[in-house]
């Protein structure tokens, strides 16, 4: 791999491989001084042109777990707003020497334009509502620790999906893992033209609840025009939230999955987001393993897969 | 291909070994056992179902990836990392790290390297199938299920039931 | 005075294609059939195998010029334009001023003159300033020769304003040309609405987008009897929209670009900037149907809407770019690859019935003794392969790539202007 861009890239080998390395980056996390030499002298430089707590966290934390050290931009504090190009800032920091990049941006595509200017890996960290292939692999990796595989697991995705780059990198890498997938939302949030997409879809919750053995929920988003083509936060709620009746029909052993940020008492009620079925800190804690294995992988030597 | 151990001369090295490893530590009591990825594992398994029968208590294995301490991760691809996990807390016991076979020394090396940041046993010893020679670091193994004197040139395989569908240690020339 | 002889090839007359020699002297034809080659001063050109005539019409050209004279002028465009075979173009008037008073008419063609390559006639705005608010001086602007008037970038989105333009220019003969994209419904929309842009999470235009305008306007047009034409079509559904309206006996005509016959957004999947413009490229059921409605005439021309943008401009992100292609250059070879028509209505397309919506007078005539020497020479077994660019501008989505079909000379009022060794300035 030079570049992680999307998972509609990686097979199922590669995804395998991913799996299985931030599996043992888990354990390595687990210990008292959680921290390997491997990329000591190495610089990672992560580049936030959108906000980001989490995600920008995770992979400071991830970097740092493997010794890197971490040059760290974003947009607000920048150039950019004297009219710098994003070419001119991406090559400005490349020239300060740096060894891999991670790009988060508003524009679909950025990341791949980066990695035409730049001769270092590029990590895509979101771009635009089109992917953003780390939180598949946490995801992924999630559901394998619980499950053990992907493979036959029926999993709803639910809320915006139209306008959520979580949902299209985790329908491919899911699908390629073998996942049955649905997605659940009102019409105006599906995907348009998506006949092609590897999944079923449908409108009503309810209906598919029973069947799940997990569900995921997406964040309503407001910034990217979700809270627009819905008439207020409590019918979301009504329809399509993660209610603690709701819950109750799921199967006993379904579990819960939300990328974050939770609002509470619109996609997720507050008992169901605290019950242990609820993989929430999990899949926070997968994020940095996950991560960890990409730059593990990317930086590696002439690695071939 | 010539086949230098079958499964009886492995069964017999492990044997072995696992007395020594009771004999030299007086008993297992504060013994961790820890296998080095890949094939260390299996074997540091197999080393302490014999020292369980022979001291008729429980040693704890463990599993290491030296993967993230290798000192030559940018010159070669990076494979896949598997998991460390160390069932007990070090401090003051005797680590005795399982490796197929002890070459370089680099992996075990590496292997001092990850068990220091995991924490600080009371010593450290080694337990390999199979020592061929050509250390290129102050390194030895405290105990050794065959030596076997290699060329450079030659390439040494370890194969375990577990692993490989079949038993035993065979060299061959490479060119 | 010199002479220039065609030899033997397949000349475009009114009557058909003949295979036969064509004499130029003077700035015009001066006799097609078997010439003698007598007297010094003549050259000859061996035509076998090439189509010979009226040099092609561009009614969709993006000059730059005043105001972003960075990405093209009137002299880089006309050589480009020569090296496409063309010897006439439409300049569209979204300069900066743009182009809705007789003066900034007057000075695009002069300027055309000035460089001498080929006739550069003038589109104007319909609106004033382009705001879509008001009419522009129409009168003004006919007065200094405009004929046809579009707001293009822009579409005319009052039905009312465009009513009025469309009863004054129906009485004078003019032509509206409509840059037809439903504003709302195209808003903040990067790329065609459709399994791609699903998969990208990119807004996406809708082909409804075109044709509720052009639909609309054809109402108008059954209203005022104003000659209608529709820039840039892209989607199937508008091509049977102009079918209909044609059947009718309305007076409308349409125009395609050599990109929407040559790419689908499939190609926009990378993301690639010199795939963006406006119309999008649309599905290959949308591609397909524009192919036939050129071959069947339903679609009356090709035109280029060459549009310029710097380096610096387009190697952004996708969303961040700004719309539009050249294609002067290779304009003729992608039609003939991609489309493969026959020699006349090849010229029909890329000569004679653009000068005709344009009605440039001393364009697009089938050569015929007298006719203005105006001549392009094709060769529709040649190659063209696209690795430069003669614009100031490089985006365009054919680099890399070739096509079937070469232009081997350019005449304009007798003069070559192009030929194997290059543009002659």
């Amino acid at each position: 791999m030079n570049h992680l861009l999307t998972t509609q890239d990686l097979d199922r080998d590669q995804l395998t491989m991913l799996l299985d390395t931030a599996d043992g980056m888990v354990s390595l996390l687990e210990r008292d001084i959680a921290k390997a030499p491997t990329l000591r002298g190495k610089t990672v430089a992560t580049m936030f042109f959108e906000p980001s707590t989490r995600t920008k966290l995770s992979f400071d934390k991830a970097a740092k777990a493997l010794s890197a050290d971490v040059m760290s931009f974003t947009a607000s504090s920048s150039s950019l707003s004297k009219g710098e190009s994003l070419k001119d800032t991406v090559l400005t920091v490349q020239a300060l020497g740096v060894d891999l990049m991670v790009v988060r941006h508003g524009a679909t595509g950025a990341p791949w334009r980066v990695a035409e200017w730049v001769d270092v890996p590029v990590v895509n960290a979101g771009d635009g509502a089109h992917q953003h292939p780390t939180q598949a692999l946490l995801d992924s990796l999630t559901l394998r620790q619980h499950f053990g595989t992907l493979d036959g697991v029926k999993i709803g995705i639910v809320g915006d999906i139209r306008h959520s780059r979580v949902a299209r990198s985790n329908v491919f890498a899911f699908a390629t893992l073998g996942a049955d997938i649905t997605l659940i939302a009102p019409p105006t949030l599906l995907p348009v033209a998506n006949s092609e997409w590897p999944v079923r879809t449908t409108s009503e919750l309810d209906d598919a609840l029973t069947g799940l053995d997990a569900v995921y929920l997406l964040r309503v988003q407001s910034e990217r025009g979700g809270a627009s083509v819905f008439p207020s936060l409590g019918e979301y709620r009504a329809r399509f939230g993660l209610t603690a009746e709701r819950f109750k029909r799921l199967k006993p052993d379904a579990v819960v999955l939300h990328p974050g940020p939770m609002i509470r008492g619109v996609e997720i009620d507050a008992v169901v987001a605290d019950d242990p079925r609820a993989l929430v800190l999990d899949q926070v804690t997968n994020g940095v393993a996950a991560r960890m294995a990409v730059l593990y992988h990317l930086l590696g030597g002439e690695a071939d897969v | 291909m010539k086949r230098v151990m079958d499964e009886k001369d492995v069964a017999r090295a492990i044997r072995r070994v696992a007395h020594e490893i009771s004999e030299r530590n007086r008993g297992a009591g504060d013994v961790i056992l820890v296998g080095i990825h890949t094939r260390g594992i299996p074997l540091g398994d197999r080393i302490r179902r014999e020292l369980e029968a022979i001291e008729e208590t429980e040693i704890p294995l463990g599993t290491l990836d030296i993967g993230l301490y290798r000192d030559d991760f940018a010159s070669r691809p990076a494979p896949v990392i598997g998991r460390t996990d160390i069932p007990d807390a070090v401090e003051g016991r005797t680590v005795v790290l399982v490796d197929d076979v002890l070459y370089t020394g680099r992996t075990i090396r590496a292997a001092l390297d990850a068990l220091t940041d995991i924490g600080r046993p009371a010593r450290i010893q080694l337990a390999v199938l199979v020592d061929r020679g050509h250390r290129e670091l102050p390194i030895r193994a405290d105990y050794v299920g065959k030596n076997l004197p290699t060329s450079e040139k030659e390439r040494v395989t370890v194969h375990l039931q577990e692993i490989d569908g079949e038993e035993g240690v065979w060299i061959e020339a490479t060119l | 005075m010199s002479r220039t002889i065609f030899r033997n090839g397949t000349v475009l007359t009114a009557e058909g294609p003949v295979n036969a020699d064509v004499e130029v002297a003077e700035g015009a034809v001066v006799a097609i059939g078997a010439v003698a080659s007598v007297g010094d001063d003549v050259r000859e050109l061996d035509c076998d195998g090439l189509w010979v005539g009226p040099g092609f019409v561009d009614i969709h050209t993006h000059l730059r010029e005043p105001g972003h004279e960075y990405k093209e002028d009137t002299e880089s465009a006309s050589r480009v334009a020569a090296a496409g075979g063309y010897t006439s173009i439409v300049a569209m008037p979204n300069t900066d001023p743009v182009i809705d008073s007789g003066h900034l008419v007057r000075y695009t063609i002069e300027r055309g003159r000035e460089v001498g390559l080929l006739e550069v006639a003038s589109a104007g705005c319909v609106t004033a300033g382009r705001a879509g608010e008001k009419l522009a001086h129409l009168d003004d602007l006919w007065a200094a020769g405009v004929r046809m008037f579009t707001d293009d970038g822009d579409v005319v989105a009052d039905a009312g304003l465009l009513r009025r333009a469309m009863e004054y220019l129906a009485q004078l003969g003019g032509v509206v040309a409509q840059h037809a994209i439903d504003p709302g419904l195209a808003r903040g929309g990067h790329m065609h609405e459709g399994p791609v842009a699903s998969g990208l999470g990119m807004y996406a235009i809708p082909s409804a987008a075109e044709t509720v305008v052009v639909a609309r306007d054809i109402e108008l047009v059954r209203l005022t009897g104003c000659n209608y034409h529709v820039q840039h079509i892209s989607a199937a559904p508008t091509v049977e929209l102009v079918a209909a309206a044609k059947q009718e006996g309305l007076p409308v005509t349409a125009e395609v670009t050599p990109h929407h016959l040559a790419f689908t957004d499939g190609d926009v999947g990378a993301t690639d900037p010199a795939f963006k413009m406006m119309p999008p490229l649309r599905s290959e059921a949308d591609r397909t149907a524009l192919v036939a409605g050129l071959k069947s005439g339903v679609i009356d021309v090709v035109a280029t809407d060459h549009a310029p943008h710097a380096d610096h401009e387009k190697d952004v992100p996708f969303e961040h770019a700004p719309n539009g292609v050249i294609g002067l250059e290779w304009a003729a070879a992608v039609v003939n690859d991609r489309v493969g028509l026959d020699p006349v209505r090849f010229f029909e397309a890329m000569s004679v019935k653009p000068a005709a919506i344009a009605r440039i007078a001393g364009q697009g005539h089938w050569l015929a003794a007298g006719a203005p020497a105006n001549v392009t020479v094709f060769d529709p077994n040649g190659i063209t392969e696209v690795q430069h660019s003669r614009s100031k501008s490089r985006n365009a989505p054919y680099f890399g790539r070739q096509y079937a079909g070469a232009v081997t000379y350019t005449m304009y009022a007798g003069a070559m202007t192009y030929e194997e060794s290059g543009v002659l300035v």
